[in-house]
């Protein structure tokens, strides 16, 4: 079978390896990638390589300074840092990473079919979208949050939800673009489906832009979880947590910065690495997105 | 107003210049190689050759400009005696734009859409005159004299949008002669615009040319246009000049296989035969090898010429050639061969459109409240057109005339306002897509104009054909693989084809692929928009002889849109002219194309060009834009040269039938007359 065989070179597989190459020869992708990936190898194996119990208290050691038993000192119930910090981005890592394909997922495919719709339908849906919009997130959130109760099984669902309301109309512009071109038109006048329209011609060509703008709603999701962790609605203590360890640590700053300034290291790295990942992403899948208005 | 040359030397040389780019291996490619040109005062040269072939590339570095990532690898360009890659950025700009000026292809684009037309051309005196400010606003209506547009006072108050695109390159001249350039570079300034408004400028040009004694550079595919402006042409292929010589060494028995090649590969209104196509397409930059660069291409190739690059050799008559083989050359013919119309046609009907009428005006929300008609005017109306099986209908019309739509309606994207579409005589296609059935969806395949457009950049050609054949043969596996691969044999495409995606194909490679997916349905009936105009014309005149080739297999029906009205004439059965949505004229092609016309016909007729420099096209008629058709009366009415009087705005002109089957919408009498003496 000569032919079926040479229909895998110009595949999907071939074309994500080269993606991750062109990211990786970018001086800020590599660097962007790295971070990444180590951060979630850290969320991996840091429960086997942190030098003590993440609950594990020392009443003699409170708030103390960096020294050779606790490298980043301790907290103020004499916790270490150090090993707080390592584990502190595991429960953001899991729920946001879920959250945000779902929200990706959810948001592009109802943007796409809008998109193809058009008219009232569209018109009406835009409406709703920008109701949403226009209220405070932190908002909407803690509505949710309150009513249901924190915990991973509602978080969630919560992000991906109304992280997903922004790509509807990331998608839809997307589609835009894409549904005034001659192909459609061609395949409409084939007399092909909607949703074989919006699978074979649409999708393909929107796939790239959604998987930028998933890079970038990751990070600000990971924010928006780590402030609802230091408001004290997100990961529910001991958990270690970045947002609920500079909650905790606030009131100690000048004494003891490092309770502060360790988790914010953490999270600050975690995001620009992730920020810096998603540009390259765009330039390698050709979208610049300095070239988009912000939305 | 004539600026007097500086001396008797040229005003633009260019001495063996190169331009290359690098790799990314590191090399260095060449895409102009060794160009040696000199154009004197009050000189027009042509520069002609395929896309590819680095003749904007050669135009930009006359300004001294190269893009982004080319380098000039040897060589120089003076523009009288300066050094152009030698100077600074602000000795440039003293040059640009004023002594030397450039006009872009496309001028819509290049005025800024939010200054009035007045003030930019304002802008060019301010910054390239040495007028006083005071005189400007004078000088501005001036220039809009020059380039005869009406009421200058008017156009220059007025913004580009409010312009037509002939207007609009107009401007764009007018804002180039504000320097009182001494030379100027013309980059395909009438592509894109209508035959009729394409002659008007370019008879403005050759006008301007002889009034200010301006050196011109023109740049473009069409030979046509090249001879009616241009003193010498010189032919460009794979970066290098090829042939040049005065207009009539080039374009009468040219002595280099490509110009040869080039010449018979286009449609020509005197022939009746199909143009004859250049096979193969020109190598990559870089990709020459040591010997001539139209080897692979060339009929009359020899050893020597696989492995000897030729020199610029001049020849007896003055014209110089980079070929071998110079005497050989004339054994190349200059015209095509194939006979497009002999062919048996069946009496049975494959379409019947009857009384078409399509409007783009949606009624608005207080319209529906209160019940308004705002459909009096319809964009397209009373077409009433039948196509027996197999035969072609060509339509032809300037843009605006409602080609496409009626095309649009038939494919069921358009929802005619009301009319009847019917195939085989007495199937009607339900107006909207939706609602028609599978069968009469595969009856119908539209083809696009442009392929880079209508084929998915993210499909391969095995899923581009495959969607027909899933779609309405609900074929799979072995038998869907082994009929794409028979779709890409009767396109003359191998199967290493079917994994490669459309942007790694040529355009006409792709537009072959598009004519493939139609051909996949097995259609009654192929609908084509334009398909040609994208394409270079050597390819096109491929994609001319493949049509010919699947109807002559197939049986097919064609209605074959097209603005050129030489294309229509090498392919059509019968023509269709139409204007405002209107039919002015229909019947056998040598009916339309003879003597007896409408006046639109003789219009459009007369504004084709030749690749003749003795050739001159008659304008009979002024290349105003007209929006929307009259209310009532003829819809030709306004630009008329036959107007007879009031009975054209008042009363819609009866339909006239001369020979069998050929029809004319017009008040005259004495339009058969020419066919008497």
């Amino acid at each position: 079978m000569a032919v079926t065989s040479t229909y895998r070179r110009a595949g999907p597989v071939q074309r994500f390896w080269g993606v991750i190459k062109d990211i990786c020869s970018r001086p800020s992708g590599a660097i962007g990638l790295a971070l990444v990936f180590a951060h979630i190898a850290l969320a991996l194996i840091g429960p086997f390589i942190v030098p003590y119990e993440y609950t594990a208290m020392n009443a003699a050691q409170m708030l103390s300074q960096p020294s050779a038993a606790h490298w980043l000192g301790t907290d103020h119930l004499g916790r270490d840092t150090l090993t707080r910090t390592l584990l502190g981005g595991r429960e953001a890592i899991l729920v946001t990473g879920i959250a945000t394909p779902l929200a990706v997922l959810w948001g592009g495919l109802v943007g796409v079919f809008f998109g193809l719709v058009g008219g009232r339908v569209d018109d009406v849906l835009m409406r709703i979208v920008d109701a949403f919009l226009s209220l405070p997130w932190i908002l909407k959130m803690l509505v949710l949050i309150v009513t249901f109760g924190t915990g991973i099984e509602v978080l969630i669902p919560t992000l991906a939800f109304f992280y997903g309301i922004p790509v509807i109309r990331i998608a839809r512009a997307a589609t835009h673009d894409v549904v005034a071109r001659d192909f459609v038109q061609a395949a409409r006048a084939r007399g092909h489906g909607r949703f074989t329209i919006i699978w074979q011609e649409l999708l393909p060509n929107v796939r790239d832009a959604l998987l930028v703008e998933g890079a970038m709603r990751w990070s600000w999701m990971l924010l928006a979880f780590s402030s609802l962790s230091f408001l004290g609605f997100g990961v529910s203590p001991p958990t270690p947590d970045w947002g609920l360890m500079i909650a905790d640590a606030r009131g100690f700053m000048s004494f003891s910065p490092w309770g502060v300034i360790a988790p914010m290291i953490g999270l600050s790295s975690l995001i620009i690495g992730i920020n810096l990942s998603a540009d390259a992403l765009a330039k390698a899948l050709g979208i610049d997105r300095a070239q988009k208005a912000p939305v | 107003m004539t600026t007097p040359p500086k001396s008797n030397g040229p005003i633009i040389a260019v001495d063996g210049l190169s331009v290359g780019f690098r790799s990314r291996a590191g090399a260095w490619l060449p895409v102009l190689r060794d160009i040696t040109l000199s154009v004197g005062a009050g000189e027009s040269i042509g520069l002609v050759g395929e896309s590819g072939s680095g003749k904007s590339t050669l135009a930009l570095a006359m300004m001294g400009y190269l893009k982004t990532g080319l380098h000039v690898l040897g060589g120089r360009v003076d523009f009288s005696g300066i050094d152009m890659f030698a100077q600074d950025r602000q000795s440039l700009e003293k040059v640009r734009g004023g002594r030397l000026a450039l006009i872009p292809q496309n001028s819509g684009q290049s005025l800024a859409p939010n200054l009035r037309v007045g003030a930019q051309i304002g802008e060019a005196l301010r910054l390239h005159s040495a007028l006083p400010e005071a005189r400007h606003a004078a000088r501005v209506l001036d220039l809009l004299n020059q380039v005869r547009l009406p009421d200058p006072a008017s156009i220059a108050r007025r913004y580009p949008h409010e312009l037509s695109g002939g207007q609009q390159q107009r401007v764009a001249i007018a804002m180039a002669l504000a320097g009182e350039p001494e030379a100027l570079l013309l980059d395909e300034p009438t592509t894109g615009l209508d035959v009729t408004t394409q002659a008007h400028i370019l008879e403005l040009l050759r006008d301007l040319a002889r009034e200010t004694g301006m050196a011109m550079v023109y740049v473009s595919h069409d030979l046509g246009a090249i001879a009616r402006v241009c003193d010498r042409v010189a032919v460009m292929y794979a970066g290098e000049v090829v042939l040049e010589g005065t207009a009539a060494q080039v374009l009468r028995d040219p002595s280099h296989p490509y110009a040869r090649g080039l010449l018979a590969s286009i449609p020509k209104l005197s022939d009746v035969c199909l143009p004859r196509a250049l096979d193969g397409r020109p190598p990559p930059p870089g990709g020459a090898g040591d010997g001539c660069a139209f080897v692979a291409r060339c009929a009359i190739a020899t050893e020597r010429c696989m492995v000897d690059r030729p020199d610029l050799s001049r020849l007896a008559d003055g014209a110089k050639t980079r070929c071998h083989l110079p005497q050989q050359v004339r054994s190349i013919p200059l015209s095509g061969e194939r006979n497009a119309q002999q062919r048996q046609l069946p009496a049975e009907l494959s379409l019947s459109l009857g009384d078409l009428a399509i409007s783009y005006a949606r009624p608005g929300f207080f319209d529906r409240l209160t019940g308004r008609d705002t459909t009096k005017v319809a964009t397209v109306e009373g077409i009433d057109i039948v196509l027996r099986q197999g035969e072609t209908l060509g339509l032809v019309g300037e843009s605006g005339s409602g080609k496409s739509t009626i095309l649009k309606s038939i494919a069921g994207l358009l929802p005619p306002l009301h009319g009847q579409i019917a195939l085989r005589g007495q199937d009607d296609l339900p107006p909207r897509v939706e609602d028609r059935s599978a069968k009469h969806l595969r009856d119908v395949q539209l083809i696009f104009q442009n392929p880079d457009e209508s084929l998915n950049p993210r499909q391969t050609i095995a899923q581009i054909l495959a969607q027909p054949l899933k779609l309405y043969f609900g074929l799979s596996g072995q038998a869907l693989i082994a009929r794409t691969t028979a779709l890409l044999a009767q396109v003359r495409l191998g199967a290493h084809y079917l994994d490669r995606l459309p942007s790694q194909l040529s355009g006409g490679e792709k537009q072959r692929i598009a004519v493939a997916r139609a051909f996949a349905a097995q259609p009654e009936l192929v609908l084509c928009d334009e398909i040609t105009s994208a394409l270079d014309v050597s390819v096109q005149a491929a994609v001319l002889e493949l049509l010919d080739d699947l109807r002559r297999e197939n049986g097919t029906s064609y209605i074959f849109v097209s603005h050129d009205l030489a294309v229509v004439k090498a392919l059509s059965d019968r023509v269709a002219v139409l204007y405002q949505g209107r039919l002015c004229e229909i019947g056998p092609t040598v009916d339309v194309y003879g003597p007896t016309a409408h006046p639109y016909t003789e219009v459009l007729l007369g504004a084709v060009l030749e690749p003749d420099p003795d050739f001159v096209p008659s304008l009979s008629a002024s290349d105003v834009v007209e929006l929307s058709p009259p209310a009532r009366g003829c819809p030709f009415q306004r630009r008329c040269p036959k107007r007879l009087g009031a009975i054209c705005d008042q009363t819609a002109p009866p339909p006239k039938t001369f020979a069998a089957g050929h029809t004319i919408w017009c008040h005259r009498d004495d339009l058969a007359a020419p066919q008497l003496s």
